[in-house]
C-alpha cells in the first residue's frame, strides 16, 4: 500500500504538483430493514478505491479510481494534475494552505461489540420483535424497523510527509409506525426519524436503544395522532425535544458556520451563509444562554475522528459563546483567510470525493432547568417532538420545520395531542428567543448519517449534542 | 471506460457461478467529471471512475443482496457467497413471485462521443465564458459544469441480458450582484448542445433585473413558475405518490383516485424513458423494457408505475420502473413529462395583472405526502409582475403549498418544454402560470 501511495505522490511531483495527498479508503456497510412483517432489505456493500488531490499551477485538481494498481495510480495522478492545470486557467489567486503539524499516526474508534461479527439472525430477531409489536396495533398500516452498520478504513498520506491510518465504525437503528385514515397520514418514529439513532461505536449502541420497549408507545401515538387536532396557526412559545433541537442546530448554525460555504464555495448547490466574516466575535447569534461547541473528540458522536482528511487532528472549539458568534469550521485553505490555522473539519465521502468542510459534532451546551421545570414554567405553548420535514433558505436564515408529534402546554402542563405541527422563523431571531435549555440529564448526542453537501453530492455522518430547549414568540401551524 | 461486452461478461459470470434458485447481477460503470466555480474562479475540479456490481439472489422466497466495486473473480465469488448467506438467513417473502423473464429490448442512442471526450480544458474554457460574461456586466459568478459516461449491464438467471450506456452533460450558472442573483442551466446528453452564450445571458439578465429587491408581503399570489421550479414540483409529486408501492401501502394521493379527476384538465403527466426528448436507459434495473406510462391525463388519475414485485402483487406486468436492488422506495417514474400548452412565458407575463415570477425553488421538502403539501424557498431570480410586465426583483419568499391544489389552478402552460435534471431523474416540463400559490414567509434577501 505504501509503495502505491509513494508512487502517486512522486508521480504528482514529477508532473508539476506542488502539493499532493492520497487517500485509500475501504468502506463496508450492512443494511437491514423490515416492513409489515417481511424483510424489505438485507444487503452488504463493500467499496474500495483511492483519490489523489493535487495543487498544480496554484489550483486544485482531483481524480479518483477503483483501480488501485501501479497503472491505475499513475493514470489517476496524471489526470488529477491535468485537471489542476485546467483549473488554473480560471483562477484569481493561488491556493495557499495553512501549515500543519506532520503526523505519523493511527486512530481506531473504540467499540465493545463488533457489529459486523454479530450474527444476522440476532440482528433480525431484534428488529423483527420490535416491528411485530408495532404491527399488533391494528391502526398501524405501515410498520418498519431498520438497522445500518458502517465501517471505514482509510489511509491518508501527503507530499508533506503525513501518514495516517484510521478506522471508524458507526451504527444505528430505529422503528417507525405509520397510521393512515381517510387521507390523513401520521408517522411516529423512535428514537428518531429518518432511520433512527446513530452513533460511533459497536453493536452495544443498538442494544441500548430499547426499540422493543418503546414500540407499543410509538404505535399508539401514531394512531392517536389521526384523531388529534391540527396545530393551531398562531405565534406562541415552543419547546423542542432534543432531537429536533439537534436538527435546528445542524441547519441553522452547523451549515452556516462552514467557512467554505461562507466564502461562496457552495453557492452552486445549497447556497451561502449569513454568517459573513464581519460578524465574527460581534454578531448576536442567540440569547445569552446559547453556547455551541464543535467537538470532534467527544466519545460516541458521528462527527468524531482522529484526524480530518487533510491530516489535521480532531479538535474542540467554540462557535457560539454566550450568544455571540465566535468561530467557524475551517480547512487548511480557508483558515488563512482569517489568519488562523485549520481546526480540522475537512472530510470526504469515501475515496471518490474531495474533502469538504463538514460538521463534526456541533453541540448545544445544556442549561439549568429540567424539562419538567421548563414545561411547568410555560403558561401556554406547544411541545414538539421528532423531525418530519426541514427546509431553510440559501443563506440559512428563513427556516421551516415540521415535527411528527406535538402537545399543547397549558398552565404548565402537557395537554392534548397535536398533529401536523410545524414552526418557522429567522435564525438569529429564533435563537435570540431561546430562554431555556434543559439540563445535562436531558442532553444527548444525536447522529445524522445523511448530511448532504457538495457537487457531486457527498453524504457525511455528523453528530449533535442537544437538550430540549424553549423558544418564545414562534410562528407555528403554517398552512397553505 | 469498460466496454459493453466486458460489462456483460461480468454480469453473466455472476449468474453462471451462482447456485441460488434465481440470480440477478447489475453492473454500473461511470466515468464522470465536474468543474465547480465560485467567486468567478474554478475552486473544485474532480474526476471519478467507479463501478458497482450489485448481486441479488433468491433462495426459495428468501432474498439477499451484496455489492462490491471489485470485479475480480475472488471478489465476485465473495459477494455472491455473502448474498446467498444473507438470503439463507433471511425470512421468506410470500409476495415475491420471480425475477423478470427475458423480453425484447429497444436500443436507445444516448451516447454522444463529444460528451465522452470532453476534457478538463474544455470544461475550464466553458466556465471561463460564464465568468467573462458575468464580469462584463460587473457581476460575479458561481456554478458547475459536468460531463460523464454512465453504463449499466444486467443479467439474470431467467435469461435477461441487457446493456446500455449514455452520456450526460450539465451546466449551471448563477450570476450575482451585491444584492441579487440569476440562475440559468442546461442539461443534455450532448455537451456541444449547450449554448454557453445563452446560458450566461439568461443568468446575467436575471441578476441585473433583480438588483435592489424589495420585500413583498407573503400571501396568496398568481405565480409564474419557470421550468426549473416546475420540475422540482413535479419530481416531488412523483416521489410522493406516483409509484405502485406508495399506492399499495395506502400512502399516496393516488389511492382510490384512479379514473377520477384530481387536478386541472390541462394537466397531463407521463413517464417515457424511450422518448428522444429525454435521456434514459431503455430498460429498468431489473432488465424490464421501459414503457411509456400515462400517470395523469387531462387531469384524471390514470396509472402509477410498477416493478416486478409490485406488479406481481396485483397480477399485472411490470411497467419497467424498478430501481436498483436493494430498494426501499419501490418503483418510481424517472423520466417524467408534463405536457406543454400553447402559450409562452412572455404571454404568461403579459396576461398577469399582479403576480410573482419564480426562476427556481430551493430546498423543497414534503410536509404531507397525501395532501401533497410541500414547502421551500424561491431563489436566484424572483420578480414582481404588475400590469403585464416584470416590475422589479423581490426578496425571496417561502411557500407552503399543496401541489395537487396548485395543479388544479394552472391557467397557462408554455408550448416550449425544457429538459431538467432532478433528484429523481429527468423531467421535461413547460413553464406554467398558476392562479393561486401560497407564499407563507419571506427572507431578508
Amino acid at each position: 500500500m505504501k509503495d502505491l501511495i509513494n508512487l502517486g505522490l512522486n508521480h504528482a511531483n514529477i508532473l508539476g504538483a506542488t502539493y499532493a495527498d492520497v487517500r485509500i479508503v475501504r468502506t463496508t456497510a450492512e443494511s437491514i430493514s423490515l416492513k409489515n412483517g417481511r424483510v424489505e432489505e438485507i444487503s452488504s456493500a463493500s467499496d474500495f478505491g483511492f483519490g489523489v488531490r493535487v495543487l498544480a499551477n496554484g489550483a486544485w485538481g482531483f481524480a479518483s479510481s477503483f483501480r488501485l494498481g501501479e497503472k491505475g495510480v499513475e493514470d489517476t495522478t496524471a489526470l488529477a494534475v491535468q485537471i489542476a492545470k485546467a483549473s488554473a486557467l480560471a483562477k484569481t489567486k493561488d491556493v495557499f494552505l495553512a501549515p500543519v503539524e506532520l503526523v505519523q499516526a493511527s486512530y481506531r474508534m473504540p467499540f465493545s461489540i463488533d457489529p459486523f461479527k454479530v450474527s444476522l439472525e440476532k440482528k433480525l430477531d431484534l428488529l423483527a420483535k420490535a416491528e411485530e409489536i408495532l404491527r399488533r396495533n391494528k391502526g398501524v398500516k405501515i410498520s418498519q424497523a431498520s438497522m445500518n452498520i458502517f465501517r471505514r478504513n482509510q489511509v491518508f498520506a501527503s507530499s508533506e510527509g503525513s501518514y495516517i491510518e484510521q478506522e471508524i465504525t458507526h451504527c444505528g437503528a430505529g422503528i417507525a409506525a405509520t397510521a393512515i385514515k381517510e387521507g390523513d397520514i401520521q408517522v411516529r418514529s423512535f428514537p428518531n426519524s429518518h432511520g433512527g439513532q446513530f452513533g460511533a461505536g459497536g453493536y452495544e449502541l443498538i442494544e441500548s436503544l430499547k426499540l422493543m420497549e418503546n414500540a407499543e408507545r410509538i404505535a399508539e401515538e401514531a394512531v392517536a395522532l389521526l384523531s388529534a387536532k391540527d396545530c393551531p396557526s398562531t405565534t406562541t412559545t415552543i419547546i423542542l425535544d432534543s432531537s429536533q433541537v439537534a436538527l435546528q442546530v445542524h441547519e441553522s448554525l452547523g451549515h452556516p458556520a462552514e467557512l467554505d460555504r461562507v466564502m461562496g464555495a457552495e453557492i452552486s448547490l445549497a447556497g451561502g451563509s449569513f454568517l459573513t466574516p464581519d460578524k465574527l466575535n460581534k454578531f448576536k447569534y442567540g440569547s445569552e444562554i446559547v453556547n455551541i461547541i464543535a467537538d470532534a473528540t467527544i466519545q460516541g458522536g458521528l462527527g468524531t475522528f482522529g484526524y480530518d482528511d487533510e491530516g489535521v487532528p480532531a479538535q474542540r472549539m467554540e462557535l457560539v459563546k454566550d450568544g455571540i458568534f465566535v468561530g467557524y469550521l475551517t480547512s487548511r485553505e480557508t483558515a488563512p483567510l482569517l489568519n488562523r490555522r485549520s481546526n480540522g473539519c475537512m472530510r470526504a465521502d469515501g475515496w471518490s470525493r474531495i474533502p469538504l468542510i463538514r460538521m463534526t459534532n456541533i453541540n448545544l451546551e445544556s442549561g439549568k432547568p429540567t424539562l419538567e421545570e421548563m414545561i411547568s414554567d410555560t403558561d401556554e405553548g406547544i411541545y414538539m417532538e421528532t423531525n418530519k420535514s426541514w427546509s431553510i433558505d440559501d443563506k440559512r436564515l428563513n427556516f421551516q420545520f415540521a415535527t411528527e408529534m406535538a402537545r399543547e402546554i397549558k398552565r404548565g402542563k402537557l395537554g392534548a395531542l397535536i398533529k401536523n405541527a410545524n414552526y418557522t422563523g429567522m435564525t438569529p431571531t429564533f435563537w435570540g428567543s431561546c430562554d431555556a435549555i434543559a439540563d445535562e440529564n436531558h442532553w444527548q448526542i444525536w447522529g445524522i448519517p445523511n448530511c448532504g453537501k457538495g457537487e457531486p453530492v457527498q453524504i457525511a455522518h455528523v453528530g449533535h449534542g442537544a437538550s430540549p430547549a424553549r423558544f418564545k414568540n414562534v410562528r407555528v401551524g403554517v398552512r397553505k | 471506460m469498460i466496454a459493453e461486452g466486458e460489462i456483460l461478461d461480468v454480469v453473466e459470470k455472476v449468474v453462471d457461478w451462482s447456485p441460488a434458485d434465481q440470480t440477478e447481477a447489475l453492473l454500473f460503470v461511470s466515468d464522470s467529471a465536474l468543474t465547480r466555480f465560485a467567486n468567478s474562479a474554478i475552486h473544485q475540479n474532480v474526476a471519478e471512475r467507479d463501478i458497482k456490481l450489485s448481486i441479488r439472489v433468491v433462495v426459495g422466497k428468501k432474498i439477499g443482496g451484496a455489492s462490491t466495486n471489485n470485479i475480480g473473480d475472488e471478489s465476485i465469488k465473495e459477494a455472491l457467497s455473502t448474498a446467498i448467506a444473507i438470503a439463507k438467513n433471511s425470512t421468506e417473502d410470500p409476495d415475491f413471485r420471480s425475477l423478470p423473464e427475458k423480453m425484447p429490448l429497444t436500443e436507445l442512442d444516448s451516447f454522444i462521443p463529444a460528451t465522452a471526450g470532453y476534457s478538463p480544458e474544455d470544461r475550464a474554457r466553458a466556465v471561463l465564458k460564464m465568468i467573462e460574461a458575468a464580469s462584463a456586466k460587473g457581476l460575479t459568478t458561481a456554478g458547475s459544469h459536468s460531463t460523464g459516461v454512465f453504463a449499466v449491464g444486467l443479467a439474470n438467471s431467467l435469461g435477461v441480458r441487457a446493456v446500455s450506456k449514455l452520456t450526460l452533460a450539465n451546466l449551471s450558472t448563477i450570476a450575482m450582484s451585491k444584492n441579487s442573483s440569476g440562475y440559468a442551466g442546461f442539461f443534455s446528453k450532448g455537451v456541444r448542445e449547450i449554448d454557453l452564450e445563452l446560458v450566461a445571458k439568461i443568468a446575467t439578465d436575471k441578476a441585473l433585473k433583480s438588483q435592489n429587491p424589495v420585500g413583498l408581503e407573503p400571501g396568496v399570489y398568481t405565480v409564474i413558475l419557470e421550468a426549473d421550479a416546475v420540475a422540482d414540483m413535479l419530481s416531488t409529486l412523483a416521489f410522493m405518490g406516483l409509484g405502485a408501492l406508495s399506492v399499495q401501502e395506502g400512502r399516496s394521493f393516488m389511492c382510490g383516485k384512479i379514473g377520477q379527476s384530481i387536478v386541472g384538465e390541462n394537466i397531463t403527466i407521463l413517464d417515457d424513458a424511450l422518448s428522444p426528448e429525454t435521456i434514459g436507459f431503455p430498460f429498468d434495473f431489473e432488465g424490464v423494457p421501459k414503457q411509456r406510462v400515462t400517470l395523469i391525463e387531462n387531469g384524471v388519475a390514470k396509472n402509477v408505475v410498477y416493478d416486478s414485485y409490485t406488479a406481481a402483487k396485483e397480477g399485472r406486468k411490470s411497467t419497467g420502473h424498478a430501481l436498483p436492488h436493494p430498494n426501499i422506495y419501490g418503483p418510481l417514474p424517472t423520466n417524467l413529462f408534463l405536457r406543454g400548452g400553447k402559450s409562452s412565458l412572455k404571454e404568461m407575463i403579459a396576461s398577469t395583472k399582479r403576480g410573482i415570477l419564480v426562476t427556481r425553488f430551493h430546498y423543497t421538502n414534503v410536509e404531507d405526502p397525501m395532501k401533497t403539501i410541500f414547502t421551500g424557498m424561491t431563489r436566484d431570480g424572483t420578480f414582481l409582475i404588475e400590469d403585464g410586465e416584470i416590475k422589479r426583483g423581490i426578496k425571496n419568499l417561502r411557500f407552503t403549498q399543496s401541489i395537487q391544489e396548485a395543479l388544479k389552478n394552472v391557467e397557462i402552460l408554455s408550448c416550449e418544454t425544457f429538459l431538467k435534471s432532478t433528484f429523481l431523474g429527468t423531467c421535461r416540463v413547460p413553464a406554467m402560470k398558476i392562479g393561486k400559490f401560497s407564499f407563507t414567509g419571506a427572507t431578508e434577501f
